[in-house]
Formats: structure tokens, C-alpha cells, sequence
């Protein structure tokens, strides 16, 4: 890696609230981490951890009764919170484009391909549609699609999801953004289709510049993927650092659990025998209205002690390994055995 | 935790527990012979009448199911993994007998289940339950879990209206629920807890054989884990055996005895879990090993299967799976493969083995 740059993201205690009866509830608490250019991010987290609504604050789409209530994003430099909606116009699909788990949500079921593809390029840049439909047919070719020229005259219905996931991909690189923000874009996808996706992402970021975030839930996805990673639970990233450093010697007990939660298919055969069962955390993640005070965590961890009703501060365990516990595990027990 | 009570109600007891492999096997529990299904609208005799003149093409079918044959013995657990589209799913509902196939047999403890009369075709027929993927969308959301649960143990006579209350705690007990929950509806649980009651329905008519259809993939990874552990603890309790559907290799190799993999309505491939996962032979499966996302720290190239599955409706000639094949040549276009072994217990559809080519060369890299 080349010498620091300057970050393209830069979230800094990031908090979305959502209003409700019995008070105002916090989906994403003082979130911090930065992306740099050609960085993949992955924010990896069970469903209701908040790293959807991260990804849409980040984005500006938390519509009311949410809101951003503190923090501060900056995209190169530039201070998102705050904007108003023509700003955010000039900026969605151009400058951050995000990609959504569910492709048909995403394209217009109505229009050819063409016509969105060419509409995404033509509301930021001034080109005419003959150049606009070049830059599309570009895009298609250089997210696999075979024979370009026949699918941009195809509807969405036509396409398979493999195909379409790989449309909302071309779309998002189009006006080739600073960020792409993608959320589980791969999980309704078989094994063979999300390989090609996730092999086509990596490369097309590296290459052009783009900082990823990827929003996922499955850290097998994370591993062969993304450079850092977030572990967030029930609103807070509980652990951040390098892929190896979270994955190989996680601190946190919540990232061990998941990582023992998970079922390997490519694990050392055993020897002989009876498989072992999991090691499961017990019970569930709580609900956003009912977050434990403290470390959110604390009812499930074997590792709880009284301190643990303060919230746990982000401590620095290695360069640029973060988590916020107060028993971090040790180094050498992060070995899966 | 519940979970760890004492079963109280005799009636939960299965007659005859077996551990696996404590009496000698007497063939297969279930058998299915060279299922066919077909999916697609039947002919009216004026559409045979315009076919049969050549007025009209004929009506477009799905070949689902192709000449599958599996067999399971009593208290395996044989995993059953593929794309989507490549008929797992259907498998597992001809063998539950939601559907009927369009040819072949269905064998359970060596009787043709379809040779049976009706009567005696269903009192079989509630040895074999089935577990879906979406709990929510299987629990009527209008009856109490209680009701739920005792609806078919009370129309198949299995239990009284006295013995209801105790037999749906012991249930709700066995899959490490709380009793107390009898009286909630299904959208007043979390989806681990769905799934769950799921499970207590499946168990409450005393199966011996549970196909599960994607049981766990729509859980998040903790509860997927407790739920996982909890089918193991069934089996060993109960004696059960399994026919699990999934596409996630990891869930299958932790919890299988046995793997088949299938491709485009075939069964391609079928081991011992660990014969599979260490020496898999066929190059579908090799490419799938290969591209199994793993929790190991390595920026990987993944590009060993090109292309997407063909659609059902054309499927290519020959073997299915050449147009994606790195190993392709000319005669896997023109004649099927049939599986073969390669090794004792496992087998494997490909032409490759014939000429005596070992395809591995795939996984590498």
C-alpha cells in the first residue's frame, strides 16, 4: 500500500434516533471509522444491528420519525449532515452510490435498461444520449455481463437475479462514485453467482479508486473480501480493525461467539466421529427499545463483571484494532482451533 | 434454560429409540427411485389434437427432478446442497409426498408408498415431517401455538383433549421453549423462536424422518447456531434421521453423515461428509468447494464456475453442467453421465472418471 491518503469518508459519532411513543429509540450510537480510497469496508452485524440504517444515514435517507442526532460525516473533506435535498440530489448516484440487497427493488420494472442506465448518467453530467449509452454499455461489459448491446435493450424481468444484481452494480459505477455503499447485495445470490459478483467488486474498486462499504451479515463474505472490518452490535461497532486482526484474534466476546457460531465448510476435517455441536451465544440480540444499559452485550457474555454496566469506551488494542470492551479476550485465545 | 428440563410426558417418548448403528440396518428407511418430476400445464385435448397436427407447439415443461435415486438409511443425515432452481427443494417435497413424481417410486422400509391404500398410505405418511425455511409463512398466524402444535396429533388420534395441555408444554420443552408461550400467536416470537415452534409442530405427530427445506438460512448466525445444536440434541434424543436442504456447505458438512450434491435436477455427486469435503471428485462440486465463502483471511480468485445456471426449461444436452465446465469435451455434450464410484460410498457423474482424469487440478489455486 502506497502512503496514507486522505480518507474518503470520514464518520465520526454518527447517532440515528427514531422517535416512538415510548420515547426515542437509538438505532446507530456514536458510530465512528473512515474509508480511504480503494478501501473495502465491511460492516458486518445480525439483523437489527443498526448497520443497514448506518449505511442510509450515511446517505441521507433516514426519513422522519428518524434522524441523524449527532455526528458528523464528511465525504472528502466535505460535510454531508445537514445538506438539503438538491444538494443530496447532485450527490446520490453521482458521488456515493449505493447498492441494495434486492435488485428488482432497484430497477424500474417498467423501463429498459437502457433508459435507466442512460437517465443515471444524464442527471449529473452534460453528455448527449449517444455518449451516455457508450458509457453504459462500458459499465455492462465491465461488471461480466456478456453481450452488453442485447441487455441493454432488455427489461429487468428478463434478466436472472445474478444478471440484474450485476445492472444495479453497473449503475452504481457509472458516474464513477467516491463511495459505493452496498448492502447485502450478494445474500439472495447462489455460491457461484455471489463468487463472480464479489470477485468483480474487489477488482473494479481497487482499480478505479472507489471506497466500499459492504454491509453484510455473513463474515465468511468479509473475509475474502474487505481490507478492515466493523463488527456493530445493537447499535454500537463493538470491534474494528484490519480483516486478520478482528478475524484471527477477535477481542471482543461478541465477535468470538459469532465466529464460533459459524459453521465451516472449508474447516479441517475432523478427526473421526461425531461432529461437536456450535458454541452458540445464548440468548438474542435485544430489541432496540429495550437496549441493556452499559455494554449491550453484557446479558450474553460469559465474560460480564459489574463493570460492564458503564458503557466500555473504544480501547486501542493494536494499530488500528479497536474494541470496546472492558475484558477484551486475549491475543493467542483468537485462534479457532 | 427450559432447554435443559427433564421430558415429562410419556407421550412424547418415542416407541422404539434407536441410536444410530445399535441394531444391524435393514435396508433403507426411505428409498426414492428414479424420481421424474415435470412441472408445466397439461394438455387439453384440443391442444393435444393442435399438437398432434402440428398447429401448435407443445406446452413448455420443466424437467425438475431428472432420474434422481437416494436412499437413506435409519438415523443418517444426509445433506442434499444445490443452486437454486436445481430441484432440491421439489426433492424433498416428493419425498415428504406434497408432491407426487411424475415417475418412480417411493420406498419406506421397503414398501412402495404409493401401493398402499389411502388409509394406510397416510398413518405412514406421519413418519415423515417436514421443516420449511419461512416459520412465519407455515404457522397459520391465526391460531395460538398451543392449537398449533395439537391440531394434527388430535385429528390423527394420537392424543385426547385431557393429555393436550401437558403433551404441547413437553413439546414446547423439547425444543427449548418456555411452556408458558402455549398461548401466544406466531407473530408475538422472534424468527429464532419461529423456528422453534416450527420444529415442535414437525416433532408433535412422533416422525422418524424430517426433511428440513432451508431450515436454518433465514436465521442470523447466533440463533442459527442454537438452532442447529438443537437439531443435533433431536436426532440423538429421538433417534431421528434427516433429509437436510440447504445451499449453505458449511451448515450441511457440520450437521451431514452423508452429502449429495445436485446440479440442474441430477444428483451429481454423493459422499461421506468427509470423503465430499476433502476429496470431492465431480467438478460442480470442486468449483462449489472452491467458492464457498470462508471465515480464512485471504483475498481469494474466485473463478472457477463461469456462467449462471441454465434455465430448467432448456436444459443442454448431455451432461448439465458442461457449458460451465472447465473439463468440457466433446462427449459431455452428447451423452449423459451416470454416477459411478469413484471411491467405496462415493459417487459421482462424470465423464472425466471414465477415461480415468482426475479433474482436481479445479479446486487448486
Amino acid at each position: 500500500m502506497n502512503a496514507p491518503r486522505e480518507p474518503t469518508l470520514v464518520v465520526d459519532r454518527l447517532t440515528t434516533r427514531f422517535a416512538s411513543r415510548s420515547g426515542a429509540v437509538t438505532a446507530v450510537d456514536e458510530v465512528s471509522f473512515s474509508v480511504a480510497p480503494g478501501e473495502v469496508l465491511g460492516l458486518v452485524g445480525e439483523s437489527g444491528s443498526g448497520k443497514s440504517l448506518t449505511g442510509f444515514s450515511i446517505l441521507g435517507l433516514v426519513d422522519p420519525p428518524g434522524e441523524i442526532a449527532a455526528g458528523s460525516i464528511r465525504l472528502k473533506g466535505r460535510e454531508l449532515r445537514g445538506l438539503s435535498a438538491r444538494e443530496w440530489r447532485a450527490l446520490r448516484g453521482d458521488r456515493i452510490a449505493m447498492i441494495f440487497q434486492d435488485p428488482m427493488m432497484t430497477l424500474n420494472p417498467v423501463l429498459r435498461i437502457d433508459t435507466q442506465m442512460i437517465e443515471t448518467v444524464r442527471a449529473h453530467r452534460h453528455v448527449g444520449r449517444d455518449a451516455a449509452r457508450e458509457l453504459a454499455r462500458d459499465a455492462l461489459a465491465r461488471v461480466g455481463i456478456p453481450s452488453p448491446d442485447e441487455r441493454l435493450r432488455a427489461y429487468p424481468h428478463q434478466l436472472s437475479g445474478g444478471m440484474r444484481q450485476r445492472v444495479a452494480i453497473a449503475i452504481a459505477l457509472l458516474n464513477a462514485p467516491d463511495l459505493i455503499i452496498a448492502d447485502e447485495p450478494t445474500t439472495a445470490l447462489d455460491v457461484t453467482i455471489q463468487a463472480q459478483i464479489l470477485f468483480e467488486m474487489q477488482t473494479l474498486c481497487r482499480e478505479s479508486g472507489t471506497a466500499l462499504i459492504w454491509i453484510t451479515h455473513d463474515l465468511a463474505v468479509v473475509a475474502g473480501l474487505a481490507d478492515r472490518v466493523c463488527v456493530m452490535y445493537a447499535g454500537r461497532i463493538v470491534e474494528q480493525g484490519s480483516t486478520a486482526q478482528v478475524l484471527e484474534t477477535p477481542a471482543h466476546p461478541y465477535t468470538r461467539g459469532l465466529l464460533d457460531s459459524t459453521p465451516a465448510a472449508n474447516a479441517q476435517p475432523d478427526e473421526g466421529g461425531q461432529p461437536q455441536p456450535l458454541r452458540q451465544i445464548p440468548g438474542m440480540a435485544p430489541s432496540l427499545k429495550e437496549i441493556p444499559a452499559g455494554c449491550a452485550f453484557r446479558p450474553r457474555c460469559t465474560h460480564a463483571s459489574e463493570l460492564c454496566e458503564q458503557v466500555p469506551p473504544a480501547v486501542e488494542l493494536a494499530p488500528g484494532h479497536v474494541a470496546r470492551c472492558f475484558h477484551p479476550l486475549p491475543a493467542t485465545q483468537g485462534v479457532k482451533p | 434454560m427450559s432447554a435443559q428440563q427433564p421430558i415429562q410426558a410419556a407421550a412424547l417418548q418415542q416407541a422404539p429409540v434407536n441410536t444410530p448403528g445399535s441394531e444391524p440396518a435393514t435396508g433403507p428407511l426411505l428409498e426414492l427411485r428414479s424420481i421424474r418430476k415435470t412441472f408445466g400445464a397439461q394438455p387439453d385435448w384440443l391442444e393435444r389434437l393442435g399438437q398432434r397436427l402440428g398447429w401448435l407447439q407443445p406446452a413448455a415443461t420443466v424437467q425438475a427432478l431428472d432420474g434422481v435415486s437416494l436412499s437413506i438409511a435409519r438415523g443418517e443425515v444426509v445433506g442434499l446442497v444445490g443452486e437454486s432452481g436445481c430441484g432440491k427443494s421439489t426433492l424433498g417435497r416428493i419425498a415428504v409426498g406434497l408432491h407426487a413424481p411424475s415417475s418412480g417410486q417411493r420406498l419406506w422400509r421397503g414398501t412402495d408408498l404409493d401401493a398402499l391404500p389411502e388409509a394406510e398410505r397416510r398413518r405412514v405418511g406421519l413418519g415423515i415431517q417436514m421443516i420449511f425455511q419461512d416459520p412465519y409463512a407455515s404457522l397459520n398466524p391465526r391460531l395460538r401455538v398451543r392449537d398449533l402444535l395439537a391440531e394434527a396429533p388430535r385429528v390423527h388420534g394420537l392424543i385426547d383433549r385431557p393429555q393436550q395441555a401437558d403433551f404441547v408444554a413437553a413439546l414446547l420443552r423439547q425444543v427449548g421453549l418456555d411452556p408458558a408461550v402455549a398461548d401466544r400467536f406466531p407473530h408475538q416470537f422472534s424468527g429464532g423462536q419461529r423456528a422453534r415452534v416450527g420444529i415442535a409442530r414437525a416433532l408433535a405427530v412422533k416422525p422418524e424422518f424430517l426433511v428440513c427445506d432451508e431450515a436454518v438460512a433465514a436465521l442470523d448466525v447466533s440463533i442459527q447456531a442454537q438452532v442447529l445444536n438443537l437439531f443435533m440434541r433431536l436426532r440423538e434424543e429421538l433417534g431421528l434421521t434427516y433429509l437436510f436442504i440447504s445451499h449453505d456447505l458449511g451448515v450441511v458438512r457440520h450437521l451431514s453423515d452423508r452429502v449429495a450434491i445436485m446440479y440442474l435436477g441430477r444428483i451429481v455427486e454423493s459422499a461421506p461428509t468427509a470423503e465430499i469435503f476433502s476429496r470431492p471428485a465431480h467438478p460442480y462440486t470442486q468449483g462449489l468447494l472452491a467458492e464457498a465463502p470462508t471465515l480464512k483471511v485471504e483475498k481469494k480468485r474466485f473463478l472457477a464456475i463461469r456462467g449462471e445456471l441454465p434455465s430448467p426449461l432448456a436444459p443442454p444436452r448431455g451432461c448439465h453442467f458442461h457449458p460451465r465446465c472447465p473439463h468440457a469435451f466433446e462427449r459431455c455434450r452428447e451423452e449423459v453421465p451416470m454416477l459411478g464410484e469413484v471411491a467405496p460410498g462415493h459417487v459421482s457423474a462424470c465423464h472425466l472418471h471414465a477415461i480415468g482424469v482426475e479433474a482436481s487440478s479445479v479446486s487448486e489455486g
